[in-house]
């Protein structure tokens, strides 16, 4: 369990965020993560992170999803139990579209959800840290990762700078842990310093 | 900057009043977070007691065998399949909304978009038991699923349509829950976050999956939201297509029609529509959500029904007219005489089933009517009842009369557990919705907020500024302060 720090921003408006995002890249900091309480179209852009592949990973799992329905429909009824039904021909592939199709979406949708809970680490009692418990209700919280060569105090005054309405340095865990937030190891209620400028 | 994009002012505000996000929090979380109100209270009860004696009839109904119902030689399909083919039509306008809406970017889908989709969830549950209590031998229920069996292996056949069915309405289901649940984690994480005794803490905790709200979560939250909607929006036309193949691909007069996938899609349609008119309603008034499910949503709702029942209403027409204009005499005799005709036997069915559907919503050409509330809430209910009949009227009244006169002195009427069985899917339908009413927001918190600064009232009003002005100038200004 690596608990590291962090300098964090609470922005109270997205247009406020998203200058602060470029100028803040620009100086050099590293942005851990934004949190926000709704998707900010053009955010991810901003931030430099690249595009997410899971469409690519759906549409395998689409077509896997085809090729196991026209594949077992084949198999079953052409070669291991054939039977005639009024005559027509035992691979009649018009009548498996409907299944051909439906599994198609299954399988894309299954699996696409599937993969997003993984990537995104989701699961039931699964628990991560976002920092400020109202960066899901109203505000927008920019954490900085402080590495040996960052000076805190000047990380926090140009977030103030920028236009975060309240600034603070976070010790965080960074990966996900099982359990509650408040029990034990209080990681989430841990009183921050609650930097004056 | 596009989230600060002009939108036309002609277009009327989609959250009315002066809200901000943490006002938009607040007053999406007020009911979920209070105590249950006696009127919850009695509407759940109720709905448990109908349930349950929904669970009597269909306990009975297995016990002593379908013979408790008063299917007979001809109508081997009666009030049970009417109904699934209902409940399954209500179930369409949830994905509709959530999807086909998606896709053309309509931004007043996000007020309804939560309520309409666990009511479709609910339907196709309701819906699924007819099907399934109807096999009789419910323990051999398995049987439809393609598995190595000890019959050779004997598999299902998967040119039939019904067995299409099992596929259409179990992927249907699987992939709304999956579509809605998906959209509920951030607004669970919003409760979990507000949480403030153990169990709620617990309970959302859970419920959440750990959602934070990072940008990479969203990006990608966002992506699954897209191709989630791409994958419904196929699949909602397909469900309601093959469960017309169920009747078009037979020999049926009557049924054996090739206008019935769209037909059945444009009748789902208005008959979910209507069911959504029904509960929303209802919901908004009790759970105070006026300003986020507006009047302009329930006009535009009631536009979707009068364009959906005249759609239904011209296949009515069309069907009659192909069945004078065609030359098959039995498909005349379905149509003139067991339908149209009002004194045959189930006449009275045909007419209550036209003008339920396609006189009755006409009255939504005016403006004035469609914002008018009570009769909204009328008008649905006379929908529900007119599309539940134009179910009745495709099974029974293709098959009470077949090609031996002999036959056709039964008149199908149903037995008590028949209809209890219906009631008590009812009761699973409204037992579910106040639960979910209860401990889910009826409202889709993260996306109300996406859409607030374009389409919230408080901030349509500052839009000329917003031409004149730089976005961040513009942040200064109005950037909520929160008492900060």
């Amino acid at each position: 369990m690596a608990v590291k720090k962090f300098v964090t921003g609470n922005f109270y408006d997205e247009a406020v965020l998203f200058p602060a995002v470029k100028k803040v890249r620009r100086e050099g900091y590293k942005i851990h993560e934004i949190f926000t309480p709704f998707p900010i179209h053009g955010l991810d852009k901003a931030m430099g992170l690249r595009d997410t592949s899971l469409h690519t990973a759906g549409f395998i799992y689409g077509i896997t999803g085809t090729a196991t329905a026209v594949g077992f429909i084949t198999w079953a009824l052409t070669v291991d139990w054939q039977l005639n039904f009024g005559g027509k021909p035992y691979f009649s592939l018009p009548a498996w579209i409907p299944i051909a199709f439906e599994l198609t979406v299954l399988f894309a949708s299954v699996g696409m959800v599937l993969t997003f809970c993984y990537l995104c680490q989701l699961a039931p009692f699964v628990k991560k840290d976002h920092f400020n418990l109202r960066s899901t209700d109203d505000t927008f919280v920019m954490a900085l990762e402080c590495t040996e060569k960052t000076n805190e105090a000047e990380a926090l005054n140009f977030l103030k700078s920028l236009g975060a309405a309240e600034v603070q340095v976070q010790y965080k865990e960074t990966s996900w842990w099982l359990g509650r937030y408040d029990k034990d190891t209080k990681i989430f209620e841990r009183k921050s310093e609650l930097v004056q400028s | 900057m596009a989230l600060l994009r002009y939108e036309s002012q002609v277009r009327p505000a989609l959250v009315e009043g002066d809200k901000d996000y943490h006002q938009v929090t607040e007053d999406i979380c007020r009911p979920v977070e209070a105590k249950p109100t006696r009127a919850w209270w009695i509407g759940f009860i109720v709905s448990v007691l109908v349930l349950c004696f929904g669970i009597l009839s269909v306990t009975i109904e297995v016990i002593y065998g379908t013979g408790q119902w008063n299917l007979n030689k001809t109508v081997g399909w009666g009030w049970d399949i009417t109904n699934f083919v209902w409940w399954i039509g209500i179930g369409h306008a949830g994905t509709l909304i959530s999807a086909i809406l998606l896709l053309f970017r309509q931004g007043w889908r996000t007020g309804v978009n939560r309520a309409a989709e666990a009511m479709t969830i609910f339907a196709v549950m309701c819906a699924g038991q007819f099907p399934i209590w109807h096999m009789g031998r419910v323990w051999n229920a398995f049987f439809v699923l393609p598995y190595p069996n000890t019959r050779g292996p004997l598999w299902v056949n998967f040119n039939s349509p019904l067995l299409w069915d099992v596929f259409a309405i179990s992927t249907y289901f699987t992939v709304s829950l999956l579509f809605w649940y998906a959209g509920l984690l951030p607004d669970l994480a919003t409760l979990r976050d507000r949480a403030k005794k153990k169990w709620r803490k617990l309970f959302y905790g859970v419920a959440a999956f750990g959602w934070t709200g990072s940008t990479k979560h969203w990006q990608r939250h966002e992506a699954l939201s897209l191709v989630l909607a791409g994958l419904s929006t196929p699949l909602v036309l397909s469900v309601h297509t093959i469960v017309s193949f169920d009747f078009a691909t037979s020999v049926v007069p009557g049924w054996h029609t090739t206008i019935f996938p769209p037909y059945f899609v444009a009748g789902a349609i208005f008959s979910g529509f209507a069911m959504v008119q029904t509960l929303l309603v209802v919901t908004r008034k009790v759970l105070g959500l006026q300003e986020y499910i507006t009047i302009e949503h329930i006009e535009v709702m009631n536009k979707i029904i009068v364009l959906t029942g005249s759609i239904v209403g011209i296949a009515y027409l069309t069907e009659l007219f192909i069945s004078w204009y065609g030359v098959n005499e039995y498909e005349n005799f379905a149509f003139m005489q067991n339908r149209l005709n009002l004194f045959s036997p189930y006449g009275w069915s045909y007419w209550i089933m036209m003008g339920c559907n396609v006189l009755s919503p006409q009255i939504f050409w005016f403006r004035k009517m469609r914002r008018n509330l009570v009769l909204t809430f009328f008008m649905s209910i006379l929908i529900n009842i007119g599309m539940w009949f134009e179910r009745f009227v495709i099974i029974v009244t293709s098959v009470y009369r077949d090609y031996l006169p002999s036959a056709w002195s039964t008149y199908y009427r149903p037995t008590i557990w028949e209809v209890g069985f219906y009631m008590g899917t009812f009761g699973l339908f409204f037992t579910c919705y106040f639960l979910f009413s209860k401990f889910f927001p009826v409202i889709a918190l993260a996306e109300i907020k996406h859409i607030l600064k374009k389409n919230g009232e408080n901030y349509k009003e500052k839009m000329d500024e917003i031409e004149h002005e730089t976005t961040e100038e513009f942040g200064q200004k109005h950037g909520h302060d929160h008492g900060a």
